[in-house]
């Protein structure tokens, strides 16, 4: 057999086109043998199957109109005549012709075909039309009603199994179409002793919703028509009356025969649909997620006084449970914060339009890079991080990228990039808004802040300290007042907002190449890691993220270094600051204190405490207004014994300390 | 194991084009000439018999009745392939004991449905 079908179709035609021209000069010989006829049929019929199937239509069709004359002769309307035969060869000749044609003999005119039918048509003149008649099924009209009922009524005669039919099978089919809702009727079941396992007994009432039309439920039914009972009709569907269709019910019992075949109403609202496109996720309101973080707070709290009090009373199971409780508020409160976490993408891409307009006003070409928008904030950080984030971008724009003249002329590409990427670092987040401008004027910012007595004149300062005086209030060095920034106000929104969320920013700038905000943000507002410490009768928590690791300080200690506030670590030298002195608090050190080491972006620096405490949940509760000048400490805790712990944000306090010394 | 189906058809090409439909498809297939070849092939693994209607020897409904009338395996599912689209003939096929019919010519998809209709 040949590799390509076509190849193997043209062997074959070839076959029985010479067959055919036999049987035909048999069939003259012996004109009404049946068996003849059959045989002609036959080939025709072979011809015109296979023909249509491997894209020889002409044949196909050809071959069709030729074979439905013979179907006249072989029900024995139409007599074989030698007139017959002779126009039949010319034809078998004409499909001969038409099948070289296909595989590259000479072209055939189509008119040749065309008069062959008209002298078949002439043969008798009762001869219906040849060709009329339909050669493929009729297609049914795509009916598009959009979803309705359907009440369908099946019940397969006796016999269906035995005819190979398997009406679970056309049930499957309808449940394609759409959800089904499936009630069996047992009515004509007989008992067990009666019953022919090869006999079908059963019917079905399925409501469908689907929005198909009746055709295609025909379709489902196509084989078993006229073996079955069937009706199909249309159900008026009044939504809030009628509960959506209930999934197969399971079998009853065979002594539960339910009196009627048609249940009334399929009941059991089980919406096989909707479980279907199973919820992947849920909107709940924010304040309702505020609301639980909240409530983790207060058990998290809660907790800490029953740790203390198992602690206090020495009950192993008390403390057992007590344990328990943390290990597992722990979780929760980790999945509670979790809820709130976002990912801070869909900020970003806020920030794409913003940077388009504003270009375009300012004349410049600006692209926006975006970097780990995947990265995940507490959605209150995120939503108040929104106008500092203006604020830099539009001060990048403005005063950073340069015009496109200045910057082909500065030997960069005229389109300027703003890279906003977003990292997670420790228990922060570091938010990086770079640009490749020019880069921070170090001459004149500390001109214009000499100009307004915001340093002394002839004063020598880092560059560092003079990038952070751009966000002073009303500080601006641009020569001219733009729509966009300049007027003032700006910068120390950002560092006022930055600080509001206990974070930080940080300016890195090159003069011609670029400037770099970075911001530093705590993972949420509401719950940290703490490590819980005190100085005299003082509680204060350390964000766990920030420390390095807890040293002790002894008398002997304190002597070596002369009275200077550093402790030798592993050889190196780190500076401490003594918090009973930062903070006024009265009473004498004990012998042995402990120096927590952090790393604060001042670099590595000690902060020496009477005692250690321990991990601390600590649920952060804000100081009020009052308290804002106060920058060491970001905010307070209460304990389990009611009393208050501040937390230090170890940054501010060495800054602190650093002034006051 | 694959589901062995059983085509009956004189015409080579249409075996070959219903057989690597099927293969295709992951059943296995058995191909048969006639009807009479097709008994001498058929036993209880056959789980689909398609059959084509006009062919020598024994012809299409034969072969349906044939099977219907055995023994074994007696209640097989069998698709006949007709050309002829009007009831008279499917009604035929269907009291002769068909359980579905497919119409020449058909596309591999189309047969490939029919097939999955009736087997499942």
């Amino acid at each position: 057999m040949s590799e390509n079908p076509r190849n193997t179709y043209r062997e074959e035609a070839s076959e029985l086109l010479s067959n055919l021209e036999e049987s035909l000069l048999e069939l003259e010989a012996a004109p009404g043998d049946p068996e003849i006829v059959g045989s002609v049929f036959r080939c025709m019929h072979t011809i015109k199957g296979s023909g249509a199937m491997f894209g020889f239509d002409r044949i196909a069709s050809f071959t069709h109109d030729v074979e439905t004359v013979f179907d006249r002769v072989r029900s024995g309307t139409l007599p074989v005549t030698r007139d017959l035969i002779t126009l039949t060869l010319e034809a078998r000749d004409h499909i001969r012709n038409l099948l070289d044609a296909e595989f590259g003999g000479p072209p055939v005119d189509g008119a040749r075909g065309e008069s062959l039918l008209f002298r078949y048509r002439a043969l008798s003149a009762s001869a219906a039309t040849p060709g009329a008649q339909p050669s493929e099924a009729p297609s049914e009209p795509a009916a598009s009603v959009g979803p309705r009922r359907w009440r369908i009524v099946f019940r397969p005669d006796a016999q269906a199994f035995l005819n190979g039919a398997r009406p679970t099978l056309l049930l499957d089919e309808l449940r394609a179409l759409g959800a089904c809702g499936v009630t069996a009727h047992l009515d004509a079941l007989p008992n067990l002793e009666e019953l022919d396992p090869e006999l079908s007994y059963l019917g079905w009432t399925i409501l469908l919703d689907a929005d198909c039309g009746r055709d295609a439920i025909h379709d489902v039914f196509i084989f078993v028509e006229g073996a079955c009972q069937l009706s199909i009709e249309p159900e008026e569907v009044d939504p809030p009356a009628e509960a959506p269709p209930s999934r197969r019910q399971p079998a009853p019992a065979a002594e539960t025969l339910p009196d009627s075949p048609v249940a009334a109403n399929l009941e059991a609202p089980d919406n096989r649909p909707r479980a279907e496109s199973a919820v992947a996720s849920i909107r709940v309101g924010a304040d309702k997620l505020d609301s639980l973080v909240n409530g983790v707070g207060e058990l998290v709290t809660a907790q800490a006084r029953l740790t203390r009090i198992a602690n206090a009373s020495g009950d192993p199971e008390l403390e057992f449970v007590a344990e328990e409780m943390e290990r597992l508020i722990d979780r929760l409160r980790a999945d509670a914060m979790g809820l709130r976490m976002l990912p801070i993408g869909a900020t970003f891409s806020r920030f794409r339009r913003l940077v388009r307009d504003l270009s375009r006003e300012l004349g410049k070409e600006v692209d926006l890079a975006t970097d780990g928008e995947e990265t995940e904030l507490d959605k209150n950080v995120i939503e108040q991080l929104n106008d500092p984030l203006v604020h830099i971008i539009r001060n990048s724009v403005d005063h950073g990228i340069e015009r496109p003249a200045a910057r082909l002329e500065n030997g960069k590409s005229s389109r300027g990039v703003i890279r906003l990427s977003a990292m997670h670092s420790g228990a922060h987040v570091l938010i990086r808004i770079a640009d490749d401008g020019a880069g921070l004027d170090r001459d004149a910012i500390l001109r214009k802040a000499v100009e307004r007595s915001l340093v002394a004149p002839d004063v020598e300062m880092p560059d560092a300290e003079v990038y952070k005086l751009i966000f002073r209030p009303g500080f601006s060095t641009a020569p001219a007042v733009t729509e966009v920034s300049g007027r003032g106000v700006g910068l120390d929104v950002v560092a006022r907002g930055v600080a509001s969320l206990r974070g930080s920013v940080d300016v890195r700038s090159r003069r011609g190449e670029g400037t770099v905000f970075t911001l530093k943000l705590p993972l949420t507002l509401a719950i940290i890691d703490g490590l819980l410490v005190c100085v005299g009768q003082q509680y204060f928590v350390i964000p766990v993220a920030d420390v390095l690791e807890c040293v002790e300080l002894t008398q002997n200690d304190i002597r070596a270094m002369h009275g200077r506030n550093a402790v030798v670590v592993r050889g190196e030298m780190v500076s401490y600051v003594p918090l009973r002195t930062l903070f006024g608090i009265g009473g004498a050190p004990p012998p042995i204190s402990q120096v927590i080491l952090a790393e604060t972006d001042r670099g590595k620096f000690g902060f020496l405490v009477d005692r250690v405490i321990g991990d601390h949940q600590t649920v952060i509760k804000s100081l009020g207004p009052v308290y804002r000048g106060v920058e060491s400490v970001s905010g307070a805790t209460i304990l389990g014994d009611g009393s208050v712990a501040l937390i230090l944000d170890p940054g501010k306090v060495v800054q602190e300390a650093l002034l006051c010394a | 194991m694959s589901k062995i189906v059983l085509t009956v058809d004189d015409s080579a090409s249409v075996r070959q084009m219903v057989g690597y439909t099927l293969r295709n498809a992951g059943y296995e297939v058995r191909e048969a000439c006639d009807g009479r070849d097709a008994l001498s092939k058929f036993d209880a693994s056959v789980r689909l018999v398609i059959t084509d209607l006009n062919m020598p020897n024994m012809d299409g409904l034969a072969l349906v009745k044939s099977i219907r009338a055995g023994s074994s395996n007696k209640a097989v599912p069998i698709v006949v392939l007709t050309t002829e689209s009007h009831e008279g003939k499917k009604q035929e096929g269907r009291s002769a004991g068909a359980t579905g019919w497919i119409i020449k010519p058909f596309r591999p998809e189309q047969l490939l449905a029919v097939v999955k209709k009736v087997l499942g």
